[in-house]
C-alpha cells in the first residue's frame, strides 16, 4: 500500500508533469489537483488516527504537492479558461500576478513545513493546518464549486 | 367630466404616494425598550464569528479580520455593493451608534440617520437574533480597532438606487419576527436552528433569490447562483447531504475537509475560517439542525461552458 502511494504519487509527477503539460493544460492541472487531493488523504488520515503515521508516505506527498506548485504558474494559458471539469474561476485571468503570488506562497508553506511533516506525527500535525490554509487562501477567490 | 376624471386621478396618486410614504416609514427600535444588560464579551465574540461580519465589512487587501474598515466590492444583479465601515471609528464607524441604533440597523435594517438599509446586509437572518446577543455583539464590535474613512457609495441602476422602495421590499420580505424555537425539538437543534438562520445567515447564500433578489421560501437552502454570477453555491439539504453524517457537516465547519479529503472553495473558505472559532458544541447544533433539513432539489445550475 505505502509502496503502492509512493509509486502512485511518483507516476504522477514524473508521468503527467512530462507529458501534457502544454498539450491539455486542463486535463493536466485536474490530474495534479485530483494527485494533491490523494495525498491530503493519505496524510490527513494519519493526522486524523485513521491510518498510523508514515514519514514515506507524507515525504510523497510533500513532493507531490512541491511539483503541482512548480507546474501550476505555467497550466493557465489564456486559451485553458473552460472545457472538462474545469473549476477555474474567471477570476484568474483577471489577477494573474495575484493567483501566480498565491502559487508561491502555497509552494513556500510546502517546503517549509515538509521537514516537520516528514519527522514526526506532531510535526505532521503542526504542518497539515498551514499547508491547508496555502490550499485555502487560493481556492477562495479562484475556485468555483463543484456542480 | 374630463376635467372631474382627472382630478379624482390625481386625488388617487396623492392618496397612493401618501399610503406608499407612510407605509415605508424606516421602523426603529427605541432606546426606551432595552432592559438594563451587562454585555458578555466572550458571548459577543461567539456572534461576531458566526454572524460572518467580517467576510463583508473587513478592509479589503490585508489579512486582519477586525479591522472592519468596509469596501468591498459586491457585485450584484442591482449593481455593486461596497459594505460600510463597521470599526469602532466614533466618525466613519459605529463607534458613536446606541445599543438601539444597533439593534435596529441589525432588525429593521434602519440606519441611524433613519434611512433603509440594503438588504445585501442580511437584516432578514439578522432579524432573527436575541436582543442580548445583538448587545453583545455590538459591545464586541467595539472592542475592536477604529479605522478611519468611509467606504465609496453603493452604485446601483435605477430604481434600486431609491432607498425608499426599500420599504416596499421589506412590507413584502421582511417579516419582523425573531427566533421561534420549536418546543417538540431537542435544545440542540433549536441551538442549531437559531445558528443557522439568525446570526449565521446560512440560506442568505445558499438558496435562490427572486427577480427582487428576496429569498424563494420553497427553495430555502437549494443553493443557487453567487450574486456575481460566476459560481454556485451548493445545496445542503438532504437532497445533496444525504450521504454525510453530522460529524460530516461539523468537520467542515472546523476544518474545511469535505468528506472525499477535498477541501472547501470560494467564499465557503470565510464562513468556515469564522465556524472554526466556534464551540464543538455549537458546530455539533448547526450540524444536527442542516442535518435535519429536508431533501429538496432546487434550481439546475446552468451547463458550464465549454
Amino acid at each position: 500500500m505505502n509502496i503502492r502511494t509512493t509509486l502512485t504519487a511518483l507516476a504522477v509527477v514524473l508521468g503527467v508533469g512530462a507529458a501534457a503539460a502544454q498539450s491539455d493544460p486542463v486535463k493536466t492541472r485536474e490530474d495534479l489537483m485530483k494527485a494533491n487531493n490523494n495525498n491530503a488523504k493519505a496524510v490527513v488520515q494519519m493526522v486524523k488516527g485513521q491510518k498510523p503515521f508514515d514519514a514515506k508516505v507524507v515525504e510523497a506527498a510533500f513532493t507531490q504537492w512541491a511539483d503541482t506548485a512548480k507546474q501550476l504558474p505555467s497550466l493557465f494559458p489564456d486559451n485553458a479558461k473552460t472545457g472538462g471539469d474545469n473549476r477555474a474561476s474567471p477570476k484568474i485571468w483577471e489577477n494573474k500576478k495575484d493567483f501566480e503570488a498565491k502559487i508561491a506562497a502555497f509552494a513556500k508553506s510546502v517546503a517549509d513545513n515538509r521537514a516537520k511533516a516528514v519527522e514526526s506525527l506532531d510535526g505532521l500535525k503542526a504542518a497539515i493546518p498551514v499547508v491547508g490554509k496555502a490550499c485555502d487562501d487560493c481556492h477562495k477567490p479562484y475556485r468555483l464549486s463543484k456542480r | 367630466m374630463i376635467r372631474k376624471l382627472f382630478l379624482l386621478a390625481a386625488a388617487l396618486a396623492v392618496l397612493a404616494i401618501g399610503a406608499f410614504w407612510m407605509l415605508t416609514i424606516p421602523q426603529t427600535v427605541s432606546a426606551g425598550a432595552l432592559d438594563p444588560h451587562k454585555p458578555n464579551l466572550a458571548n459577543g465574540k461567539t456572534l461576531f464569528y458566526i454572524g460572518g461580519c467580517a467576510s463583508c465589512h473587513a478592509t479589503p487587501g490585508q489579512k486582519d479580520s477586525t479591522k472592519l474598515g468596509g469596501g468591498l466590492a459586491l457585485k450584484s444583479p442591482f449593481g455593486t455593493f461596497y459594505p460600510p465601515n463597521i470599526s469602532s471609528d466614533p466618525n466613519d464607524g459605529i463607534g458613536g451608534w446606541s445599543e438601539a441604533q444597533f439593534i435596529t440597523a441589525m432588525t429593521k435594517g434602519t440606519s441611524p440617520a433613519g434611512e433603509h438599509l440594503y438588504p445585501a446586509f442580511p437584516y432578514t437572518s439578522y432579524q432573527r437574533i436575541s436582543w442580548r446577543d445583538l448587545r453583545d455583539l455590538f459591545a464586541f464590535l467595539k472592542t475592536l480597532p477604529a479605522v478611519q474613512g468611509r467606504a465609496r457609495a453603493h452604485e446601483l441602476a435605477f430604481p434600486f438606487n431609491i432607498r425608499r422602495l426599500i420599504g416596499g421590499w421589506k412590507l413584502l420580505f421582511l417579516d419582523g419576527l425573531p427566533f421561534q424555537p420549536d418546543p417538540s425539538k431537542p435544545d440542540d437543534w433549536n441551538r442549531g436552528a437559531y445558528l443557522v438562520n439568525g446570526p449565521g445567515h446560512c440560506a442568505e447564500c445558499h438558496s435562490p433569490r427572486n427577480f427582487l433578489g428576496a429569498i424563494i421560501p420553497s427553495l430555502r437552502f437549494t443553493g443557487g447562483p453567487t450574486p456575481d454570477g460566476v459560481d454556485w453555491v451548493p445545496n445542503i439539504t438532504q437532497f445533496k447531504l444525504k450521504d454525510w453524517k453530522e460529524a460530516d457537516i461539523a468537520e467542515v465547519l472546523k476544518t474545511g475537509t469535505l468528506p472525499d479529503f477535498d477541501r472547501v472553495g470560494g467564499p465557503m473558505v470565510d464562513v468556515m475560517r469564522n465556524t472554526a472559532q466556534l464551540t464543538d458544541d455549537d458546530r455539533a447544533a448547526i450540524a444536527t439542525y442542516i442535518k435535519s433539513l429536508p431533501p429538496v432539489e432546487g434550481l439546475t445550475p446552468p451547463p458550464k461552458k465549454k
